[in-house]
This record gives C-alpha cells, structure tokens and sequence, in this order.
C-alpha cells in the first residue's frame, strides 16, 4: 500500500515534475500511471478506426475514460503543466509515454505489487486539490482546457498535424458518418496488416491473451525515463515510422 | 426426470452430452460461433458463426431402446445466411458474422427464424421436403421442356416420396434501416412485428414489409461529439407487445412502452443502480456497461449482465437490483491489463432457465456459471474436450485467488482469456444447456437416473 509520507514529500512545494517523479524510487507514481492510461486510451482510439469499421461502444466507453482522466487532470493542474512544459512536443510527449508503454509490456519481470487504480484516486483526490492552487499560478498564461478536442488533440505546432496521427475526437466520430472518405484522412482505407503489428507491438497482445503478456500497468517499471528531452529525437523518428504507417505512405 | 421447475442446484448433476465442431489447433476465424438459440420448443438448436452461417440441430426422438441417450441434436440444416459485403460510401467492409439468431414461434410445418448481422436482418424459412411430383406434361424428368408436337395424352402429376431434404430459404430481406451495427433483435409477442437495435437506434419492423421500418428509438446526438452513450441490447417484453428494454454503456435500463409515443425517447421506466464510490476507478463505467439483457419468462423481472456481475431486476423496483451476483469478481484488481488487452470489452450475454430460478452466463478459460436464484448456491463448471466423456459428469471449478492453491484449483494468472464463452442457451423446458466455446459447442443435460 503507498505510504501516506511519501506522498506529502512528492508534491510539497515541487513544481518540477520528473524531479517529483524521481524520488518515488520504485512505486510508479499515481500520476505517471494516469498519464499512462490516458496515452494507451488515446492509442487505442487511433487504432480502432484502422480496422473494419469501429466498435463504436468501445470508441465510446475510451473516449469517456480519456475525458474523465482529462477532466481529473484539470482539476489538479498536471494537465497544465504537461502542457507547459514544451511547445510543439506536447504530442511528442505524448509518443513518448506510449513508448513507455512498449517497454512497461515487455519488462514483465518486476512483479513489484502495485495498489490499483482505485486506492490512488481515493488517495490522491485530496493530496492534489491542496496543490494544485500552487501549480495553476506558475501556469497562468494557459488556458485551463475545457473541450477534449481542443487540447488532447490539438497540435501547438500545425506542420505536426500532416501525419494525422492524433485527429480531434469528432472527427473521429464523424468519420463514422462520412458519406465521402477524405482520400487523405481516410483511415478507414483497406485494412493493412501494418496496422496489426503495430496494435501488438503497443498493446503487448496477439491471439494468446494470457494475463502473463499484459501485465502492462501492473508491474510498472521505474519511471526513470519518461518525458526527458533527451529522449525526443529518437522518438520522433518512431514518430514518423508509426505516422508514414498511417498514412500508407 | 423432466426438469426445470423447482429443481434446485444441489440436484443437478451436469453432465457431458456432445461437443460439435472440429478439435483442430488451427481454429479458422469463421467456425467461430457467434450466436446460439433454442426455438421456443427446445427441439431445435441453431448456430450462427463469424463465417455467416448458420447451423440447425435437431433433437432427435427418444427411443425406448436407448433412453441413456435422452435425445442428442443432430445437424438439420446448414446454409449461408450472410455474406460478407463492401460499404462503398464509407470504405468499409461489412462482416458477415451473425450477431444474433432468434426463433419464431412455428405456426404451420416450417420453421422460421431471424438472422442479423451488422447492417441486415433476414428472415429464413426451414421446411422439409420428402414429396416431389412427378409427371408434369411440358416437362420430362430432367426438367427439359418436351416438344409440344410429341405429346399425345395428358396426365396429371402424382406426389412421390422422395428422401428427406431440409432447405432453408430466405424470405425477407431487411436492409439499409440501420447506420450502425445491429447489437439485437426481438420478436414480439404479437408475433407481426419485431425490434432491431444498433448502437444508437432501434427500429419496429412488420414481418411483411421490407423496405420500411419505424424508428422507435433514437439517442444519437444532433452533434456526435456530445456522443456518451450507446445502446448495448434491446427486447421486447414476453407478453405484453407494447412494452419492451434496452441497455447501455452506462450501465442503464430503460422501460418502453410505445402506446405513450411514436418515438419512444422518454422512457417509462429507468433502472439504475447509484455507484459505490469506493470502488470507483477510472474502469467504472467501462466495467458498468451493460452486455446483455434479458426478461424472465414470467415477465416479471430483467437481468442484465455487465462485466463483473449478473443482476436480477424486478420492473417495479428502478432505483436497484434485486439481486447481484459476482461472476468473476477475482477480476477486479486486473482491470488495467483487461483493458490494455481488450478483454474488458467482451460482451457476455445471460440466460434463465425454463422456471426463471437458476441463471448462467460465461466467464474466461471457458468456465461458465450459474446461480440459483433460491437457494443462493453458485457452481463454476468448465466446457472442455476433457471432460468430454459421455455422460461425464462436469466437476465443479474453482479460481483460487491467492494464498496457498488447492489441488484443483487453477489461479487466476493461469487463467486463458482467449478461451472465452461469451454465448450460452438453455433449452425452455428441460435441463439442457448449449455452451459455445470458440468453435465447438458443447450440450450438457442433467444426469439421467
């Protein structure tokens, strides 16, 4: 179970969050785990409209959890401050933490016990709302994001938008309705077996789902190297692979 | 003895009847069974696949010589119900994986039944033929048309025996009424009309007419990115033909009555259960989406099944189940890695037996459960080529949770979730239930004495 001191020694007074991050040691922080969830969301949503034709209660059921972890995200301010940190990155950020992913699900071996996502949101609620009063004012000039679209998705730099890689969530829904596929934007072109290997590679799964292959989340490995800038340019190399795989370029 | 009414669990031996389907290790994606359903008299047995097609069995007569045997279904029939298609407009292909197949109360000879895939249903007659006439006069034998000139005499055309020949022929096609994928459909009790549902509507057809149907419900928003909810399963009450349910995402039910309004968008009733906060996770309203919902035979009460429990409810009670029962409940603290592999998203269907006291439904590593209802009594039994003996009777499982593992227990990371029984039917009068496991389906009957 998390230590209720730890906790107060990670979020008393830091303003930089990979410092914060460090001194957890072992146990992922709660944060990290959310960031994570949200990134395997958001890949989910791209990948499930490469396929047939979208599950749209699926589509939905993650679209609502990448929203409440969004809204939670607002309200104690690290939305924000992901947000600050590197213009033009943020969605480079947001790969990189996929990354993360990819390694998580290949480092099965840690086995560490880690508590559920339930006990950190009872644990952390509180903890954050004292916070994120500190963490809103050094972020001032952001605008707190409302609409998921408008932030999620939203790219700070426009050229980034080309691979198409992250879409707006109503473009995602209203491709469903599209009478007229963008031969550009159209996803939902033949389906590639690209599309496939990159679903395993992310998700750790192919036919033999066994709770062994998709420990993931459960055994976290040490957020050592999560959203370091040092990190970026090989990622985005990865970035214009997975993009160029999109778009069947 | 015959069963279904007032037996309780502990009477009930289950055991192995027959197992269809193939034992090979390379299991093609289309011998997947998608569907399966007995017709209101429980002798026929009918599966549908993820290749389109369906498959009849029937029950045979029991016979004095060998009353061990207690009827076993044989293949009746077989056709392709649906075909895979191309949606040009959207670039999309349409599966022809059959959703759901339901039964309509036989009238005459013929049997006939509804099948659905995502975007059409169809309505399908099975009727035997052991007759065929003979001695048509433009006609010879072969079907050649005879000249005119030759013939002399004129005779009328006898009815000759023939061996037995099943055929199955479509006769309605009800298509282009649905722009998502059809979850469910329901034949009324006035047995005129029947319900299609699709994530986001649901439209009353009349079994004679094709080219329109009537939208009943529509919950899709004017701008789809206020979209939250889906519909998730629909049907219509057993008895009363103006009433019917549906399910959604949100762990919702909503109560029908079409003689308020043509458009049924404010419900009658609503179901809800409030949410227990302290088991609130960011997998809540994913885990609280409804799968499948299904009334008891009296009417009187709804379950539903969502991914961790079964719930009864009883139509006069909306603000809470009257009963819960946990199906796989060690699932609950690996919901992160069932949602990174996708599992959280199977959809497990539910189904009564004949007296509406004992409930079963599927779980992972081909377990399936079921629940009595009176005495409370839960048993997990296993659909396996193991236990494939005849007449074997099925031992019960258990999924240890963690601790010391008894001997036959199996734990929890060992447990298969690519083995999945999603489907179940139970036969409307005996204890006979049909358990779909990937591409076999296996029959079990309660031990005979």
């Amino acid at each position: 179970m998390f230590v209720r001191g730890l906790k107060r020694k990670c979020f008393d007074g830091e303003e930089d969050i990979e410092g914060t991050l460090a001194g957890i040691k072992a146990i992922p922080s709660y944060n990290l785990q959310r960031q994570s969830l949200l990134d395997m969301s958001l890949v989910k949503l791209q990948l499930c409209h490469m396929l047939v034709e979208p599950n749209l209660c699926r589509s939905v059921l993650i679209a609502n959890t990448v929203r409440q972890i969004q809204e939670e995200m607002t309200q104690d301010g690290t939305w924000q401050m992901i947000n600050t940190q590197s213009t033009g990155q943020a969605s480079v950020d947001r790969l990189v933490s996929t990354d993360i992913l990819c390694r998580s699900s290949r480092e099965q071996a840690e086995g560490k016990h880690v508590p559920g996502y339930s006990t950190f949101s009872k644990d952390f609620e509180g903890d954050q709302a004292q916070d994120s009063s500190e963490t809103m004012s050094t972020a001032s000039s952001v605008q707190a994001p409302r609409n998921l679209q408008s932030n999620v998705w939203e790219m700070e730099n426009p050229q980034e938008n080309k691979g198409n890689f992250q879409k707006s969530l109503d473009q995602i829904f209203e491709t469903l309705e599209n009478k007229t596929p963008n031969s550009v934007e159209d996803l939902f072109s033949e389906v590639d077996n690209s599309y496939y290997d990159l679903d395993t590679m992310l998700t750790g799964m192919m036919s033999n789902t066994k709770m062994g292959h998709c420990d993931g989340l459960e055994s976290f490995s040490s957020p050592t190297t999560t959203t370091s800038s040092s990190n970026c340019k090989s990622d985005l190399n990865e970035l214009d692979h997975i993009v160029e795989i999109l778009v069947e370029s | 003895s015959l069963a279904g009414f007032g037996n309780l669990m502990q009477d009930v031996l289950w055991c192995f009847s027959q197992v269809k389907g193939t034992i090979d290790i390379g299991v093609t994606e289309a011998d997947i069974i998608s569907t399966v359903e007995f017709n209101h008299t429980g002798e026929l047995l009918a599966t549908g696949d993820k290749g389109g097609r369906v498959v009849i069995f029937q029950r045979e007569q029991e016979s004095k010589n060998q009353p061990h045997r207690r009827g076993e279904y044989n293949v009746y029939s077989t056709f392709q119900s649906h075909e895979p298609e191309f949606d040009y407009l959207k670039s999309l292909e349409i599966e022809e994986k059959i959703n759901k197949i339901r039964w309509l109360p036989q009238q005459n000879a013929a049997y006939f039944l509804l099948s659905t895939n995502d975007k059409t249903v169809k309505l399908w007659k099975v009727s035997e033929r052991d007759k065929r006439p003979e001695g048509y006069n433009l006609k010879d034998e072969d079907g050649r048309l005879r000249d005119p000139s030759m013939i002399t005499t004129l005779r009328v055309p006898v009815l000759r025996p023939m061996d037995l020949m099943v055929e199955a022929t479509p006769r309605r096609v009800f298509a282009n009424a649905h722009t998502y994928h059809i979850n469910s459909i329901s034949v009324n009790s006035d047995y005129e009309t029947y319900m299609s549902a699709d994530d986001l509507r649901i439209n009353l057809w009349n079994f004679e007419i094709t080219n329109q149907s009537f939208n009943i419900v529509d919950i899709k928003p004017a701008n789809m990115e206020e979209l939250t909810e889906v519909i998730t399963a629909a049907e219509f009450h057993p008895h009363h033909c103006n009433t019917f349910v549906y399910s959604s995402s949100k762990g919702t039910i909503r109560l029908c009555d079409m003689r308020a309004s043509a458009l049924c968008d404010r419900h009658a009733k609503f179901f809800e259960e409030p949410e227990d906060p302290s088991n609130r996770s960011f997998f809540s309203e994913i885990i609280s989406s409804i799968s499948d919902v299904k009334f008891s035979h009296s009417g009187r009460y709804i379950m539903t099944r969502d991914y961790l429990t079964v719930k009864v409810w009883d139509l006069n009670m909306e603000n809470r189940p009257i009963e819960t029962y946990q199906v796989h409940d060690y699932l609950r603290s690996k919901l992160c890695s069932l949602y990174e592999n996708d599992c959280i998203f199977d959809k497990f269907e539910c189904v009564w037996n004949g007296s509406d006291s004992v409930i079963m439904t599927g779980s992972y590593n081909n377990f399936f459960r079921m629940f009595d209802r009176n005495t409370k009594r839960d048993v997990t039994l296993e659909a396996s080529r193991e236990n494939s003996k005849p007449r074997a009777i099925l031992k019960p499982r258990k999924v240890c949770v963690g601790g010391k593992r008894r001997k036959d227990e199996i734990s929890v990371d060992s447990l298969d979730f690519s083995k999945k029984i999603l489907h179940t039917a139970w036969h409307p009068s005996e204890n006979i239930i049909a358990v779909a496991a990937t591409n076999n389906l296996y029959i079990f009957q309660d031990k005979v004495n």
